[in-house]
């Protein structure tokens, strides 16, 4: 997974690239969850629309910055989901409870 | 129904052989001229299956998983997962939505996936001798024509 990571005044930007499963889903988490750390931004947006591929490991590492998000008092968006992406979001039930633009 | 054509694949599981695992499906699945919606529901639910064998069949270890897909005339594929790991104790109970045995970087939702994204699921299990997913999925017809 290749991830740009983008520190703007509005917040943080995240531009992740490639196939999101569980192979590459822990290195994934631990960056963004680092990068938060680092700066504790009020606001934090995924934007998904590199992802070719991503199954249930996808759901789980969305979950996680939604929640790392919480713990410094910050909100996420998710944006530009492509199609399969969105199928297994909406699957899960994922989209009732994080905002996807 | 007799099937038209057949493979088999087998690999050790090792986290990166999930890619090749979905792709190498998808492409066989590719002969029944699926759409691009049809062909990511089998990615999808190949990659879910492949990564339960990976991940929750051989703790600590690296152990065989087999794959056997068949295509049958009428637009349907047949895919088989299987694995010779420590097996499921209670199917019923790994079905539920969010149910795992794994840590935080599972979801617990890969069964309701494949349950989504194919027609039909059967998933089979005796602890200590292993696991079967077997998943059948039927295109829309006339795909080619579209
Ligand atoms: N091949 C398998 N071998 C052993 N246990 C499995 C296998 N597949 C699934 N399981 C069990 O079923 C549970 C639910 O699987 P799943 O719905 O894919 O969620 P997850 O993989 O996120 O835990 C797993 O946590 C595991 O306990
Ligand atoms: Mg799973």
């Amino acid at each position: 997974m290749n991830l740009k990571i983008y520190e703007k005044e509005a917040g943080m930007e995240i531009y992740m690239e490639g196939e999101l499963d569980h192979h590459g889903a822990k290195d994934t988490m631990r960056r963004i969850n680092s990068a938060i750390d680092a700066s504790m931004p009020q606001t934090c947006v995924l934007d998904m629309s590199g992802i070719g591929f991503m199954d249930s490991s996808g759901i789980a590492v969305v979950l996680g910055v939604y929640r790392r998000m919480e713990e410094v008092s910050g909100s996420m968006r998710v944006r530009n989901v492509p199609v399969q992406a969105k199928k297994v979001f909406k699957a899960a039930g994922v989209d009732r409870i994080v905002d996807f633009e | 129904m007799q099937p038209v054509n057949e493979m088999n694949l087998e690999f050790p599981s090792r986290s990166v052989n999930e890619g090749f695992a979905r792709t190498a499906v998808a492409c066989f699945a590719a002969q029944l001229d699926p759409t691009i919606d049809e062909l990511n529901d089998i990615k999808t639910a190949v990659s879910e299956a492949v990564t339960n064998s990976i991940v929750h069949a051989y703790p600590g270890k690296i152990g065989p998983i087999h794959i056997r897909a068949r295509i049958f005339e009428d637009r349907s594929i047949e895919i088989v997962v299987k694995d010779k790991g420590i097996g499921i104790p209670d199917i019923e109970q790994a079905k539920k939505p969010l149910f795992t045995t794994g840590n935080e970087e599972r979801s617990g939702m890969g069964f309701t996936i494949m349950d989504s994204f194919t027609d039909k699921l059967v998933v089979r299990s005796r602890p200590g001798y292993g696991t079967t997913v077997k998943m059948l999925k039927k295109m829309l017809p006339f795909a080619g024509l579209k």
